[in-house]
């Protein structure tokens, strides 16, 4: 016969023991609200796509309407990444290293992406950038449209994208270090030289990452965009959109075979993420 | 071989800038270059809701909240958020207590999964529910032989919901509780509190406000959600058309006026969850998890 | 030359001449400025008044990058993201296409200092992969590396641990006799200091003490400021009265030559007091307790009219019992006069 203590003593324990009570409680509660909210759907979305087959994704994929759509999502996502990178750069610069008025209120503003709902910020960019708008008329007046066609989505898209930039490149910029500078400065660097050599670098992984953030939010992104994009077919219509007009014909396999493709593309982007952090940190250390 | 000599004199010394500074001319462009960018893509798509909204002045602005179906999109949106947030609140409790306050296997996985949410388009939120509960989804027979309704209805608005914010409350307090340790509730237990006394004195207090924060942000999107509520709701006037969905079909009847009224809501909501953002993160920025990231 | 820099601590009315080839160090506690003063040679702290000579010519207004310092950061301020060779190669590869040497002249120059260091196979590491006595050798090589008319380095052991220091002083003095580089380095810890420099600047609150050699410094220290600081001092207080100076109803025996009448202060280190002959002492003191030590015994000594204690080593047979009164001699002493407020005001001669 086992005594039941030792039973304890060698019984492997799921969790390390611990005075503090409710472990079982929370710890299922989690599993199971995260199971029957995300999980449970996510999964559903994996058996019906799992059902079309590779073969049956790539049909749908390859429809003309589909692959416009798709094409129309992926590159004008890249380029509306790109602006942020640029300018998500200048502004976390700017709003980190030197005080003039407004900065804060401004700072604080960088967030307004996050906090206005997106319908909101689909009809004021609408407004903004259609031929009889505060933006959209002096572009008129040269014939060039900006609502209702592709510049349209690439306004929304920068507008969505902006803050994942701004704030994942923010924090580096005031940990550089002032040493680094004054270093580079004694060694003959010019002020060019020493900002492109020595003070960019140190960026470069929290800009991919505030890129590939970015990219991921404008692959996925509806709000915003469906009021300005005018949504021709094959021409400036995005993938989200198309699951929607899908849903609507009572295609859901079509629909749920662009929502598969698209899961794809934003998991491909947060993997690379978390590469690029895996590889600074082995790479770079906190010294 | 090399002198160096310092002596005090009377002329004027030096008066070079300091090299860690750009030059003015540098930082004048720089600054320019940002304050345009964010007036153009920021400050302006903010400024023509309002201006939008009171182009005719302001009976019309008023007028737009007399229309019963405004009025019950209002009240849809206060039920679902009044639903969600309190949801998510509960679970972003349990679950930060569990990760934060016990070692187990496969919690980075757990944290996440949490945070799956978040990549996930708002339209494809909205289309695994359809998959799940619709006519031709999982549950859609059986649900319809018992005339039990979720899609096209506020249950489905809800559940969309909820999927949309589910981990702005507990990404926030999961690093705070970790960075705070268990020394204090261990502490607590000892001196006889027991396990609910010890959350409700010990915890509590100790992350108020990274709790109000995710709260807020929780809120934020739960009233302002836009894709993923579009996909479930059927667009009914008056039964299943919160705020935005009201402001799509509005605007698309080019009901101008109205829409950009009802926007103001949404934007003074903005504007008041970004102002209380900005006062936590200013106040009480030792009290909040180390400066994530926020969606 | 005068420097008041919001919060850099000031420099106040401080002149400095360092020759060629010298190895000075600028010694002093915390806020006395001889960071800014370092950093005001390099070029990275601009003097609000005053001059700086380089050889003779005013650098005053010269920019840091055409000072040709090599400067060696407290924490290093290596980049990170560069490999060690990459990183000693900088200060070549930043210069304008002009005065640039070949690809290969930075390799093989890159290569002799790696040598020189004791860093050789280790160019392709990172920062991150160095441990801190061999980061702090890459930052030694790479401010070399251009040549440097003059070495500055900022507590250059300050981030290290206690061994690791004892080997960089030594090595650190051998470079120097190397290169023959004027070098300056500031430091707080005077045994490092003493240990190194030839000459050493004393700096307190903005101010030069007192600009010695170790020896002067030791034997001869200025101010009660450098005798405090440089090594462990009692200070007595005294009265002077006609040439006479008193401390609690005994005269002692001290020069007070050209020293107003008046409070004053007698400076001397432990070591320069000894019990003594029954009749001989200059004070007395009463032993609150005795410990012994391979060499005799320590005794802790109190003196009437000064507030701590003394220890004082003695061979046994002079020792004294427990509570007695022992006679003490001073070998070596200085006195410096007080203000009212125990401010002192300027120094006397010492016995």
């Amino acid at each position: 016969m086992t005594s039941p203590i030792l039973v304890g003593k060698n019984a492997r324990r799921f969790t390390a023991p611990s005075v503090i009570p409710g472990f079982g409680l929370t710890f299922g509660y989690t599993l199971i609200y995260l199971g029957l909210i995300v999980l449970f759907p996510l999964a559903t979305l994996i058996w019906w796509s799992s059902e079309l087959g590779l073969s049956g994704l790539y049909a749908i994929a390859s429809e003309p309407r589909v692959a416009a759509a798709l094409r129309t999502t992926f590159f004008i996502s890249f380029a509306a990444a790109v602006i942020d990178l640029f300018f998500g750069l200048i502004v976390a610069w700017v709003l980190t290293r030197y005080d003039f008025a407004g900065r804060r209120l401004l700072d604080a503003f960088v967030d307004l992406p996050f906090a206005l709902p997106t319908a909101v910020a689909g009809i004021s960019l609408a407004a903004l950038y259609s031929p009889n708008g505060w933006f959209g008329a002096p572009f008129a007046d040269y014939d060039i449209k900006i609502a209702f066609t592709r510049w349209g989505i690439l306004v929304a898209l920068v507008f969505i994208g902006l803050p994942f930039v701004v704030r994942t490149v923010q924090p580096i910029v005031s940990e550089l270090e002032v040493e680094l500078e004054e270093a580079s400065a004694t060694l003959g660097a010019g002020r060019l030289q020493t900002v492109l050599r020595v003070m960019l670098p140190p960026l470069a992984p929290a800009l991919l990452t505030g890129f590939a953030l970015a990219f991921a939010r404008s692959i996925g992104e509806y709000g915003s965009v469906i009021f300005i994009a005018g949504n021709i077919a094959y021409v400036s219509e995005i993938a989200p959109l198309l699951i929607v007009v899908k849903l609507e014909q009572y295609d859901v396999a079509g629909a749920t075979g662009i929502a598969t493709i698209m899961l794809v593309i934003s998991f491909a982007a947060l993997l690379l993420i978390n590469l690029v952090q895996a590889w600074s940190r082995r790479r770079f250390g906190h010294v | 071989m090399f002198e160096i000599a310092i002596a005090p004199a009377d002329d004027r010394g030096a008066k070079f800038r300091p090299v860690t500074q750009d030059s003015p001319l540098a930082r004048y462009a720089l600054i320019v270059t940002a304050v345009l960018f964010l007036a153009l893509f920021l400050l302006a798509p903010l400024a023509i809701v309002f201006v939008e909204a009171f182009s005719k002045g302001i009976a019309p602005f008023l007028a737009a909240f007399d229309d019963p179906d405004a009025l019950a999109a209002i009240r849809l949106t206060l039920l679902v958020a009044a639903l969600a947030v309190p949801a998510n609140l509960v679970f972003g409790l349990a679950a930060s207590w569990s990760i934060a306050k016990f070692s187990f296997p496969g919690k980075s996985i757990l944290v996440t999964l949490i945070d799956l949410p978040f990549s996930v388009s708002p339209v494809v939120a909205g289309l695994v529910y359809v998959l799940v509960f619709g006519g031709q989804g999982l549950f859609g027979p059986w649900l319809a032989a018992h005339g039990v309704q979720i899609i096209f209805a506020v249950p489905g608005i809800v559940l969309a919901t909820i999927f949309v914010t589910f981990p702005f409350v507990a990404r926030e307090l999961i690093p705070l509780m970790q960075e705070q340790g268990k020394v204090e509730e261990e502490a607590a237990l000892t001196l006889g509190a027991s396990g609910f006394k010890t959350f409700l004195t010990v915890t509590l207090p100790n992350i108020k406000w990274g709790l109000l924060y995710g709260v807020l942000l929780c809120n934020a999107r739960a009233m302002g959600e836009f894709g993923a509520v579009s996909v479930v709701s059927g667009h009914i006037r008056g039964l299943t058309n919160t705020i935005p969905l009201q402001v799509e079909i509005l605007y698309n009847e080019y009901n101008n006026v109205a829409a950009f009224a009802l926007a103001v809501l949404l934007a003074g909501l903005a504007l008041v969850t970004l102002g209380l953002k900005t006062f936590l993160e200013w106040r009480h920025a030792d009290a909040l998890a180390g400066r994530a990231r926020r969606h | 030359m005068e420097q008041d820099f919001g919060a850099f601590p000031a420099l106040r009315d401080v002149s400095l001449d360092i020759q060629p080839g010298e190895l000075v160090a600028l010694l002093g506690p915390s806020g006395s400025g001889k960071t800014t003063l370092l950093r005001v040679i390099a070029g990275l702290n601009s003097p609000d008044r005053g001059r700086v000579l380089f050889d003779g010519e005013n650098a005053t207004n010269l920019p840091v990058q055409d000072r040709h310092v090599g400067m060696v950061f407290q924490n290093y301020a290596l980049f990170k993201h560069m490999t060690v060779a990459d990183n000693i190669a900088y200060g070549l590869r930043v210069r304008p296409r002009r005065t640039r040497p070949s690809r290969a002249a930075i390799k093989a120059r890159v290569a002799e200092l790696l040598q020189f260091v004791q860093l050789d196979g280790l160019g392709g590491r990172y920062p991150a992969q160095l441990s801190g006595g061999q980061r702090q050798r890459v930052a030694l090589a790479r401010a070399l590396a251009i040549e440097p008319r003059v070495l500055l380095l900022d507590e250059p052991f300050g981030a290290l641990d206690a061994r690791v220091r004892k080997d960089l002083r030594r090595w650190l003095r051998d470079i120097h006799k190397q290169t023959g580089l004027t070098t300056v380095f500031v430091t707080h810890d005077q045994d490092e200091a003493m240990e190194l420099a030839d000459r050493v600047v004393v700096l307190n609150e903005g101010r030069i003490e007192q600009i010695g050699t170790p020896e002067e410094l030791y034997d001869r220290p200025a101010s009660p400021f450098v005798i405090s600081f440089v090594g462990e001092a009692v200070a007595l207080p005294v009265t002077i009265a006609d040439g006479h100076v008193r401390f609690g109803g005994r005269e002692l025996h001290i020069d007070t030559h050209g020293l107003r009448s008046g409070p004053a202060r007698v400076f001397f280190r432990p070591a320069d007091i000894a019990v003594a002959a029954e009749g001989n002492g200059d004070l007395e003191g009463r032993v609150e307790s005795l410990r012994r030590t391979p060499a005799g015994v320590r005794a802790t000594i109190a003196i009437d009219g000064y507030d701590q204690t003394l220890e004082i080593d003695s061979p046994l047979e002079r020792s004294a019992s427990l509570g007695g009164r022992v006679p003490l001699s001073l070998a070596k002493a200085r006195i410096f006069p007080a203000d009212e407020n125990g401010e002192y005001v300027d120094a006397g001669d010492g016995i």
